[in-house]
């Protein structure tokens, strides 16, 4: 008899860890809360370095993990733990006896509305990098189908490094995100200006900074160093995009036919339940404590519960994936010795 | 008329109107004037810096601003030494960059 793994969370963490838990012989068990699998990575269009589509990677990781039990549209209710295994009772009805919980819930993207200056959900030319995504995927979109794209804006650290909005931490991915999503713009609209609204260019992983220099080079996109104030609508519905150019020291305003908002990452409003089921501790950062965030970062501290991917902090999707095979790993030796 | 008083110019730049043309051209010269990063590496090993204000930083900073005017003041200062092509670690040669600017200016567009 195979022993189940419980893994809550459908996406690329959760569908890495349940591939790589069949090869070592275990049954896992992918409880999912949407109609689908993939998380926030099925909904994008093309990843960085390679610009390889994003579907592809959801559609090898589906495969990868076709023989997991794959509960979808299902929460965890409660779990409890019984000598040394959790009883999980999910919203379905069903209940699973597991030696080992991974929880792989994820982030979920701050809510641009909550930013009022931006004019996100105020003004019809405001959108979210998500929402790019979405219209790069084929979602018609009002707001780029049949306009005028001369200028475009992107706001950079919208929700991040934000004491006021409720989160100090920098999201991460938003910059490289946001070059190349000015670059894929660009590539569209190749009349246009765009511009980026940037603090500090935080590009850290591998090839981004050839990004930022073939933005900069091959496409000709503008980069600003000023946080942007305030955004206002004139008459025509364009927008009205002020902030400082704080290398020249001066007041920047320039008319923009689009803006789009670099939403940031945040640990999930419904995490709480499971943080709450298993009961798990915050870290300071929003985001689920682990045993140690050098050496244990896929541990819990809870009796086996393991973290993989973005629930523990702001991740890249090769970093999820290899985080999930390190939280593999550790189930595999956690429960080999029990 | 003296009315006792004055109203101060605004000092904000207005990204609409700015004038790209001489940008623009130095760049068909030297298309590594985009990739500037504003480090100021060439401006902190520069000679003529620190008794002239001269900075190839801020020059291109004027260019893509459209202040042409304090762009020449500040390349006339250059001497063409060439230390800022060896520090910058984008590799722009500055000194061709610049080179390329007067081009320009000498063109017609004109620093006044």
């Amino acid at each position: 008899m195979k022993q189940n793994v419980v893994i809550i969370g459908g996406g690329i963490a959760g569908l890495e860890a349940a591939s790589q838990l069949l090869t070592l012989g275990y049954s896992p068990i992918i409880v999912e809360k949407s109609e689908r699998l993939g998380g926030h990575v099925a909904s994008w269009h093309k990843l960085f370095p390679d610009m390889k589509p994003a579907s592809e990677v959801v559609a090898e990781l589906v495969r990868k993990s076709a023989d997991a039990n794959i509960f979808l549209e299902t929460e965890v209710e409660s779990a409890n733990l019984l000598r040394g295994s959790y009883i999980v009772n999910l919203s379905n009805g069903v209940t699973v006896r597991t030696g080992a919980v991974l929880i792989t819930t994820g982030f979920e993207l701050f809510d641009a509305h909550r930013k009022e200056e931006y004019g996100y959900g105020i003004y019809d030319q405001v959108m979210t990098n998500s929402d790019l995504e979405g219209w790069f995927n084929g979602n018609p979109d009002k707001r780029i189908d049949g306009q005028d794209m001369n200028r475009i804006g992107f706001v950079h650290c919208v929700g991040s490094r934000d004491v006021k909005a409720g989160n100090s931490q920098c999201s991460k991915v938003c910059c490289v995100t946001a070059v190349k999503q000015a670059t894929e713009l660009k590539e569209r609209f190749t009349q246009a200006e765009i511009y980026c609204f940037y603090m500090d260019l935080r590009l850290f992983g591998k090839k981004y900074e050839d990004f930022y220099i073939n933005a900069q080079r091959d496409y000709g996109i503008h980069f600003i160093r000023g946080r942007v104030s305030e955004v206002s609508e004139n008459i025509d519905g364009r927008l009205i995009v002020k902030a400082e150019d704080t290398l020249s020291g001066k007041p920047v305003k320039v008319t923009m036919d689009l803006l789009v908002l670099m939403s940031g990452m945040l640990c999930g409003k419904d995490c709480r339940r499971t943080a709450s089921a298993f009961r798990l501790e915050t870290d300071s950062d929003g985001f689920f404590k682990s045993r140690d965030n050098i050496t244990g970062i896929t541990e819990s501290g809870r009796p086996g519960v393991f973290y993989a991917g973005a629930c523990t902090g702001t991740k890249t999707v090769p970093e999820t994936i290899s985080e999930a095979r390190s939280a593999a790993l550790a189930i595999h030796n956690y429960l080999k010795d029990a | 008329m003296d009315f006792g008083f004055r109203l101060a110019p605004s000092s904000a730049i207005n990204l609409d109107e700015v004038d790209l043309e001489l940008y623009r051209k130095a760049a068909l010269l030297e298309p590594d004037i985009r990739i500037c990063m504003a480090c100021g590496s060439c401006s902190a090993t520069c000679t003529a810096s620190p008794y002239s204000g001269m900075s190839v930083r801020k020059v291109i900073l004027c260019l893509q601003r459209g202040r042409k005017a304090e762009a020449a003041s500040m390349l006339r200062n250059c001497m063409l030494c060439g230390k800022c092509t060896m520090v910058c670690p984008r590799g722009i040669n500055t000194r061709h960059l610049i080179l390329s600017i007067c081009r320009v200016y000498d063109d017609g567009e004109g620093g006044k």
